[in-house]
């Protein structure tokens, strides 16, 4: 079975997108045109502009984040303590269900 | 009445053209020319996950074509653009014809800086900007293989970091004293010069190549100063420079890329420039810049999307730039030009530190490697042209933004 994510846009619609697995969320936002996420970088982990909240019932079911990602995101636009970078989540199957809000900005 | 505006180039800046434009409420025809046949694509990638294997081409798209079907812009794929008439407001495309426009983005980019020596267009000499040339060195990658690298700068280190890592045997000939030299502090250089080696690559500087030697196919790389280094293929990373032969041909004011005003306006008010091929005033620097960067070809083509449309957005932005390189990652951010100072915060040793250049007490640029802290603070700093005490600053255990 496909799983399946749901984004808050920054526009505060909600849309629910069939993922493919092994690919970061920062990848299917892109493809899915999720408003909001710039990710100017693709993905290499420079510009913390693909920063997401997750859903407090997730956070602890997301591999915790590298310090290289800890650091971009102590100054990303109102980072909180379920921030991530989503292209530091990798898609598996396990994460059907998954829920993350986009910021109203990102820098 | 319709309009038609036209993009030449699907780069980083053409493709964010065709997004911007769209969101920013343009309904009329659109259409991007691209001289390439593939779906606008991340170059960055060429010399690292995609040239290693990690990344399929797919994963390089910025957008999938369903992105322009249901934003109706018209990709016209793999033709070039053989003449741009400003009096007719129109374009010549190679197998396609005449397309008029009311208005014309130009985001041409940069080509590479080609080697003009003896054997510089023997069989086995690569050039790395496009996907064509990364999938033409991906063939040749094999464990084994002797690798000579022409250039000590972003392309040529990346690309020597992913053929050691696939088991290549790599030297690095690089013509200045120290790898990296336009971009980063000596100290700099000396870490990533000292990660090379530990991946068993060789880097030689002050090496001045002479020639290329070899029958049909390179051989070996000759220096002037008479060593030859062997080699079964060679990659030449020796710079860029922006494409302007079309926007010269058709009379616009060219010099060291294609000149645009804030407003990334060319000498013709119909037509607008774009990322790598500009050269554009920065009010912040208060000087012309000509910058190859993703941010830039991305927030330029932003902003003259935006004044297409009749606004009137000044392109002013805090450059940024990252490299990756075996494990390690380099952030920079803002130019380093007019600094008075350098304040190294930690201990390389540590593979964690970043260099502060300071004006007076202006924060004006700063490195960070394998810091992503230094790094995100400095932006707001530098943009905010905030300022520091240099010699706080160089306390690694005080954040940057309280170093005050």
């Amino acid at each position: 079975m496909t799983p399946r994510v749901r984004f808050v846009q920054a526009d505060g619609r909600e849309r629910e997108v069939e993922t493919p697995v092994g690919i970061s969320l920062m990848e299917i936002a892109k493809q899915r045109g999720i408003v909001g996420i710039v990710a100017q970088c693709g993905g290499a982990c420079a510009c913390a502009t693909c920063h997401v909240y997750v859903d407090r019932a997730w956070t602890q079911q997301l591999p915790p984040p590298e310090d290289m990602e800890v650091g971009m995101l102590e100054s990303a636009w109102e980072p909180r303590d379920n921030s991530r970078l989503s292209c530091q989540i990798t898609m598996t199957a396990a994460l059907d269900g998954l829920r993350v809000t986009v910021p109203a900005r990102q820098v | 009445m319709s309009e038609t505006i036209v993009i030449i180039g699907g780069g980083q800046a053409g493709a964010q053209a065709v997004d911007t434009l769209r969101r920013e409420g343009y309904a009329q025809r659109l259409v991007l020319i691209g001289s390439e046949p593939e779906l606008p694509y991340q170059r960055p990638p060429l010399s690292k996950k995609f040239l290693s294997g990690e990344l399929a081409q797919e994963r390089l798209w910025f957008r999938h074509r369903s992105f322009y079907d249901e934003h109706r812009a018209e990709l016209v794929l793999g033709k070039t653009v053989t003449s741009l008439d400003p009096a007719t407001r129109s374009v010549v495309v190679e197998d396609y014809g005449e397309l008029r426009y009311d208005r014309l983005l130009l985001c041409l980019g940069a080509s590479s800086r080609r080697l003009t020596c003896a054997g510089a267009d023997l069989v086995g000499v690569h050039y790395l900007r496009d996907l064509q040339e990364a999938n033409a060195l991906r063939a040749e990658i094999r464990p084994g293989a002797r690798v000579v690298i022409v250039g000590g700068g972003y392309i040529g280190l990346e690309t020597a970091a992913t053929c050691a890592k696939l088991g290549c045997s790599v030297k690095v000939l690089e013509m200045a004293d120290r790898i990296m030299n336009r971009v980063v502090a000596p100290v700099v250089s000396t870490f990533f010069a000292a990660e090379h080696a530990k991946h068993g690559v060789e880097i030689l500087v002050e090496a001045r190549v002479a020639a290329l030697a070899g029958r049909d196919r390179v051989e070996g790389v000759v220096c002037a100063d008479g060593t030859v280094h062997a080699a079964d293929f060679v990659v030449v990373g020796v710079g860029a420079e922006a494409r302007t032969d079309l926007a010269r041909a058709a009379g616009l004011a060219c010099d060291n890329g294609i000149v645009v005003d804030e407003f990334c306006r060319t000498s013709d008010p119909a037509i607008y420039a774009a990322g790598d091929c500009t050269n554009h005033p920065s009010p912040r620097y208060g000087r012309r810049l000509r910058l190859e960067s993703v941010d830039n070809a991305f927030e330029q083509a932003k902003a003259a999307s935006q004044n297409l449309l009749g606004g009137a957005v000044v392109h002013d932005r805090v450059p940024w730039f990252w490299s990756d390189q075996f494990d390690s990652k380099l952030l920079i951010v803002g130019l380093s030009q007019g600094a008075d100072r350098m304040v190294v915060r930690g201990d390389p040793a540590e593979r964690s530190f970043s260099v502060c250049h300071f004006a007076g007490r202006e924060l004006l640029a700063l490195e960070a490697i394998n810091h992503s802290k230094d790094y995100m603070a400095a932006r707001k700093l530098i943009a905010d042209r905030a300022t520091l005490d240099p010699d706080r600053a160089r306390d690694p255990s005080v954040p940057l933004k309280e170093a005050t």
